[in-house]
């Protein structure tokens, strides 16, 4: 399954990655974030929402990133580059994301950042839409996203183009670890 | 046809942008559309939006109680009416109680619908549209020239200019540049917006949630940052269960924009809290406008299957060409003009119906399973029977209900018009009287008509006996293409009769909205052909297979004339096309074509009736390959080609450069000959083909085949 959506997902130009453990998830996104030039100032920095995926995890070195924040504001948000959360599935046969995003935060940093980092336990992955429907209902979530590939239009001309109002690079990370 | 009207349709045709980039994007969108359909039985999946979308439809009152329960119950606030003034008070008022300044809006066709912004505006409430394309068009001060591509019309350059005048600065147009703009524009007024109002792809009434999909992102911006979100939506937009939005986000991305998903999608049951801790303020309006009297409608009620993909819109030829805004301010195309007829009123769609050529393109790819086309006949009918038939339709119809009246003048016709044979005027058949037209030459009315031919044709006496229904056009303009279907049934050991009281097959005037014209030529055929026991009613028209076949029945039923209508069920299990019929008898050894000939090149033209109606497209093809033909596919092979009987006459700037399409595709394909089973389509490619000058031959199988019977 996890072939299945890479290809699907790579097909509306998401970045797929897999790590067995956190640790060495950590470490992609600390070295990520470094390469890409996360930055404390505005239009540099990001957003890490509240996500399982910290919880016992050794935040040592992450602060080797500057302007890695875990408050999440609306106003912090509008400038931030970088946007970290967490989904709790994946889709295979369409390469789609989807998340309870109840949580106003984890909207915020996915959809306005420029960059939005998805994390993913690789346990979540299901084969299609109808699994998904069986797992997530509305009377447990009051919002449910769903993510697949970038924002993109086709308004101008019918030209595909990327990141119009949402992110313009989606890259996401399986964790084997994570539940 | 208003003046006005002709004048939106010549202005689109000469739109070069306009008509380019439909053009390509319905090109393309062909074969992107199959690539993400790869793998998925399209008609089960169909099938099951169609159900579950009928289910809604007849529902509808207890859907939309069951939504409002659980919508309510999660603290939404629902607010249903009927009445289009009442939604637009009631956003006024949440707004104004609100102290609401500006709105941010993702697109939804519903306010649109209702205009929703011009009277906020005038309240003083500034309002923008986030949807690139409606952001576009809002800035222009135009209205959408498509569902889903709203500015599909204008070029970057003209985009370029429209942003440059926005932000005081002149831009290169450069598109991704652009879309930076936009979305440095946008991004203010979505933080700074005090309500946000989208629409919404579905209503779930199990669990009061409504669905949105978008790929912009704009959706989750509007429902996310504003305190204030008002979702409109129109009432059959419901669905009763969760579990049925799966085969609908299935479909809906993949019809709309070939796409696999939408990038975003996003269900919302109830209000969530705000960044600052309170409560969002969620407000659900449900709909109606005439939605229920629709349902309520036994033709009408299909059309609220619709999902709103506009691939009925991306496959049609005459949408293709002139756009969303010869259709009016709204809903476009096909569909858009029978949910025009409602939503706004049947007269408004008395222009638009007529753009309709009845090729049927949309219905085969529409995931509501709507019969578009039987639908704006059914709009025809009702006008017709509203506001009665112009005169000169009136006097035609009279003539042609009578058969030997219109006999006789189709015989005069063609004495009378021997010295026109080589002109262009139409004085042949039903559609004698019409205008002049241009870009084809037209056939001369046969100085003896296939039924006096008929009577010197020697046949050999057999048991089996195939009545022959010559339909119009091969009767009075193509008498050789009967004598050709004789020879070979006789050569099969079939014996052809021909009732001489056959007449009109009644297409002319139920496609014009004269379903009692119609109904008495249905009427006549039946009695003359149901005279004399034979195996089958064969034909070498299309049009009039579908009529003997589907539409004698189908009229009879509208007009409730059912004491004919077990015979009708009678003819129309005898009837059978000539190509269908020919394939039988060839592969019961009956028939036996020359073998081993090496007959060059043939390109084949499928016409609508034949294929989409009566779903042959096989049997002529492997008849000619057996001939010995080697058939080069054309592009677009089952496009139609603009002829749609007296359209070609009412809407020659439509009719004309659909032809020139089919005609350079035909010619692109290098072959000498294209065959076709239509004697309607011989008579537009043969004429254009002609004007045109190339030496390609237009043939009719029959024609073909007749000349490679084995001796
Ligand atoms: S039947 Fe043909 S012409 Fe009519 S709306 Fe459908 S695609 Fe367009
Ligand atoms: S009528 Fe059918 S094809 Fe047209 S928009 Fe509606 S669902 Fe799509």
């Amino acid at each position: 399954m996890y072939e299945q959506f890479k290809a699907r997902a790579e097909g509306v130009s998401a970045e797929v990655y897999r790590f067995e453990t956190k640790t060495v998830a950590l470490d992609f996104i600390v070295g990520f974030l470094q390469r890409e030039g996360c930055a404390d100032e505005p239009h540099a920095y990001a957003l890490w929402a509240d996500s399982p995926f910290l919880d016992g995890v050794d935040r040592q070195p992450l602060s080797a990133v500057a302007g890695l924040k875990f408050v999440i504001t609306r106003e912090l948000a509008a400038d931030a580059r970088f946007g970290i959360s967490q989904m709790g599935w994946a889709l295979a046969d369409t390469g789609s994301l989807v998340q309870d995003s109840s949580a106003i935060e984890q909207r915020l940093v996915s959809s306005l950042s420029t960059i939005h980092i998805a994390l993913v336990p690789t346990s979540g992955l299901l084969a299609d839409m109808p699994t998904l429907l069986t797992r997530l209902h509305p009377k447990d979530s009051a919002y449910i996203a769903m993510i697949t590939g970038a924002s993109r239009t086709a308004d101008i001309e019918r030209v595909l183009t990327i990141g119009v109002h949402g992110p313009e690079r989606l890259i996401i990370v399986f964790c084997d670890e994570l539940n | 046809m208003g003046t006005e009207f002709k004048e939106s349709i010549n202005k689109a045709v000469n739109d070069a942008n306009l008509t380019g980039a439909l053009g390509k994007f319905s090109e393309a969108y062909k074969v992107n559309r199959a690539k993400a359909y790869e793998g998925i039985d399209f008609e089960e999946l169909r099938g099951r939006i169609a159900d579950l979308k009928s289910y809604a439809a007849s529902h509808l009152d207890q859907l939309s109680e069951q939504f409002e329960k659980n919508a309510v119950a999660r603290g939404a606030k629902v607010f249903r009416t009927n009445d289009p003034a009442r939604v637009r008070e009631y956003i006024l008022k949440v707004a104004q109680d609100n102290g609401v300044k500006s709105v941010v809006k993702s697109k939804s066709m519903a306010t649109e619908e209702i205009h929703l912004n011009p009277y906020l505006e005038k309240a003083g409430i500034a309002v923008g549209e986030t949807d690139l394309g409606e952001w576009i068009i809002q800035l222009a001060g135009q209205t959408p020239s498509h569902m889903v591509m709203p500015a599909i019309h204008m070029t970057k350059e003209e985009v370029s200019d429209l942003f440059s005048k926005e932000v005081n600065e002149r831009l290169s147009s450069d598109i991704p540049r652009l879309v930076k703009v936009a979305r440095n524009e946008l991004r203010p007024k979505f933080l700074a917006a005090d309500m946000g109002i989208s629409g919404g792809n579905i209503a779930v009434a199990e669990t009061g949630s409504i669905v949105l999909m978008t790929n912009e992102g704009n959706a989750r911006l509007v429902t996310s940052l504003p305190k204030i979100h008002i979702a409109l939506v129109g009432i059959e937009k419901l669905i009763a269960h969760y579990a049925d939005i799966a085969p609908i986000l299935k479909a809906l991305p993949r019809s709309a924009t070939a796409q696999l998903l939408t990038s975003y999608v996003s269900i919302i049951t109830g209000p969530t809290p705000n960044d600052d801790g309170s409560m969002k303020d969620l407000h659900i309006i449900l709909m109606d406008n005439r939605r229920s009297e629709m349902a309520a409608d036994p033709k009408f009620k299909q059309a609220l299957q619709c999902i709103r993909c506009a691939s009925c819109l991306n496959v049609c030829p005459v949408f293709r060409l002139v756009g969303g805004h010869v259709f009016g301010k709204v809903y476009t195309g096909g569909i858009g003009t029978i949910l025009t007829a409602w939503f706004d009123e049947l007269k408004k769609s008395e222009d638009i119906q007529g753009l309709c050529i009845q090729c049927g393109a949309c219905k085969d790819v529409c995931p509501g399973k709507i019969d578009i086309p039987d639908l704006i006949m059914e709009i025809r009918r009702r006008l017709v029977q509203e506001q009665g038939l112009p005169l000169i339709q009136k006097a035609i119809y009279s003539v042609v209900n009578n058969r030997h009246l219109f006999h006789g003048m189709l015989r005069a016709a063609s004495i009378a018009g021997k010295p026109f044979t080589s002109g262009k005027f139409v004085r042949h058949l039903p559609l004698f009287l019409a205008d002049l037209t241009d870009g084809r030459s037209l056939p001369a009315i046969a100085a003896v008509p296939f039924r006096d031919r008929f009577k010197e044709i020697k046949q050999p006496h057999c048991t089996e006996k195939i009545a022959f229904y010559a339909g119009c056009l091969i009767d009075f303009a193509y008498p050789e293409m009967g004598e050709s279907l004789v020879r070979i049934l006789n050569k099969a050991g079939i014996e052809v009769i021909f009732p001489q009281e056959q007449t009109c097959c009644g297409a002319p005037a139920r496609y014009n909205g004269a379903y009692e014209t119609a109904a008495g030529n249905a009427i006549d055929n039946i009695k003359a052909l149901l005279e004399e026991k034979v195996s089958h009613v064969v034909s070498a028209c299309p049009t009039c297979t579908v009529a003997l076949d589907h539409e004698f029945i189908s009229t009879l039923e509208s007009l409730g004339q059912t004491e004919w209508i077990p015979k009708a069920r009678v003819l129309a299990a005898r009837t059978i096309d000539f190509s269908t019929l020919v394939k039988k008898l060839v592969d019961e050894g009956r028939l036996s074509l020359k073998e081993g000939q090496q007959l060059g090149s043939i390109t084949y033209h499928d016409s609508c009736h034949l294929k989409r109606t009566l779903k042959v497209a096989e049997q002529p093809r492997e008849l000619l390959t057996k001939a010995g033909y080697e058939v080069t596919e054309m592009f677009e092979c089952d496009m139609c080609c603009g002829m749609g009987g007296s359209y070609s006459m009412k809407l020659p700037e439509i009719s004309g450069p659909i032809l020139q399409r089919k005609l350079k595709n035909i010619k692109e394909t290098g072959a000498p000959v294209v065959a076709m089973d239509c004697p309607g389509c011989v008579m537009q490619i043969r004429g254009g083909m002609d004007q045109d000058g190339a030496a390609v031959k237009v043939r009719h199988t029959v024609e073909i085949l007749a000349e490679q019977l084995k001796e």
